[in-house]
Order: structure tokens, then C-alpha cells, then sequence
């Protein structure tokens, strides 16, 4: 399956093997991972919340768009939602390419462009209450 | 007609639902629509933020127009997004 939302584990390697082809001589994996602080608050845990149905149409465009640009024909991401515990896997892009140049420079647009336009939304959990990312300016913390 | 509007994240949380029903004029936009969401629910977008919105999975401007059984959300600011 080429986009993956889902409330398990993610394999990295199970996911990079699905889009092997004897074809390429490039991989790239890419990993996001849950982090233990932000901006020095110390992160118990995070929740990660997707709008699925819009959250895998944009993706799918986005894979649509670095097949035209860069010839990508095996690309696939996994996102996990619900509650991640820190150094957890959230995201996993993978992208396989004849030569490197275009798995690199594919890679680095399809996460970028997952962070701008992919419906998911994730929530940190402090010890003095928690936080929607990207909303804290605008937004007081719901506080536990 | 009738709309169906679905609130995530930030937004599900100041609604204090996940999704509601509009009834709107025929020919009613998306600017009617945030319009009345933000009348029935003042705590979303509470601080004038522009909210976005999507249609049936696709973001649109406020321009958009309706249509019967069209499914809206409302789009927090995304994940570590730069919008």
C-alpha cells in the first residue's frame, strides 16, 4: 500500500522492502521521530491526529507530483496516529529512484510538503498541561 | 441544502464536537459557512485567525461555493506546517 495511516508501529525496514526494485540504485528512508523536549519543555508524549480521508488524497498528490518531477515511480509513506511515546517512529517516507540525486531531492520535498499541507496534527504533553504544534502562538495551552 | 462540517485538532476541541450538520442557503459559500460556524461555535478561530477550510478533501478559498451534501472541514494549522 503506498500511504499508510495507522495507530501501529511503524517497520521502516518492512516499508523501504516495498519499494525495492531491481530498477534502483537508490533508497532513501526517511524517519520522523517523537522528540524528548521543544524549546527546553521537557515532552511526556505525543498524540497525532488525522483528517484520513483528506490526509491520504493530499499525500497522494503529493507522490503524483514528484513522479512528474523527478520520475519517482516507488514512493510510499506511513504516518502513525494516536499516542506515540518519545523516540517513537511517527513518520516513514520512502523513495526509491534509479540515482540518488532524485531520491534525495524527492524525499526531502514529500516530507516538507507532508508538514505543510497533510490534514495531521500532533499534540505535545507537558508536565504543566499540553499544546497543539504550531498553534501555540495563536492558542493558550489546554492545561490538564 | 445541507453541509456536513467536520472540526479537528485545536478546532475539534474549541467546538467541543467532531462534526456538525449546516443547513445553508442554495449558492451559500464557504465564507457563509465559516461565518455561521463561527457564530455557533465562538471559541473556534476565537483569536481572528483566517480559517481554513477544505472541501470534500481539497482546500478551497472562501469563495467556494456549496453544494448539497459537500463534506467541510475545518483546518487547524497542520502539523510543524509552514502555511
Amino acid at each position: 500500500m503506498k500511504i499508510r495511516l495507522t495507530q501501529d508501529v511503524l517497520d521502516p525496514e518492512e516499508i523501504t522492502q516495498q519499494i525495492r526494485r531491481d530498477t534502483n540504485g537508490a533508497v532513501i528512508t526517511f524517519l520522523g521521530t517523537t522528540r524528548n523536549q521543544t524549546r527546553g519543555n521537557r515532552v511526556l508524549y505525543l498524540e497525532y491526529e488525522a483528517y484520513p480521508e483528506m490526509a491520504t488524497k493530499q499525500i497522494l498528490h503529493i507522490l503524483a507530483e514528484v513522479k512528474d518531477r523527478w520520475g519517482i515511480e516507488q514512493a510510499t509513506v506511513a504516518h502513525r496516529v494516536g499516542r506515540l511515546d518519545i523516540g517513537e517512529i511517527s513518520l516513514v517516507v520512502a523513495i526509491a529512484s534509479p540515482h540518488r540525486k532524485e531520491a534525495f531531492a524527492a524525499c526531502q520535498y514529500t516530507v516538507d510538503r507532508i508538514k505543510a499541507i497533510a490534514p495531521i496534527w500532533k499534540k505535545e504533553a507537558f508536565e504543566n498541561g499540553s499544546a497543539w504544534v504550531g498553534c501555540e502562538e495563536l492558542h493558550h495551552a489546554v492545561h490538564s | 441544502m445541507k453541509v456536513l462540517v467536520r472540526f479537528f485538532a485545536l478546532y475539534r476541541e474549541s467546538a467541543g464536537t467532531n462534526r456538525t450538520t449546516l443547513e445553508l442557503a442554495d449558492g451559500a459559500t464557504v465564507k457563509d459557512l465559516v461565518g455561521k460556524i463561527l457564530t455557533d461555535y465562538p471559541a473556534v478561530a476565537s483569536d481572528g485567525t483566517a480559517v481554513v477550510v477544505a472541501v470534500n478533501s481539497d482546500y478551497v478559498s472562501h469563495n467556494f461555493v456549496l453544494h448539497e451534501g459537500d463534506e467541510a472541514a475545518l483546518i487547524p494549522p497542520v502539523s510543524g506546517g509552514i502555511r
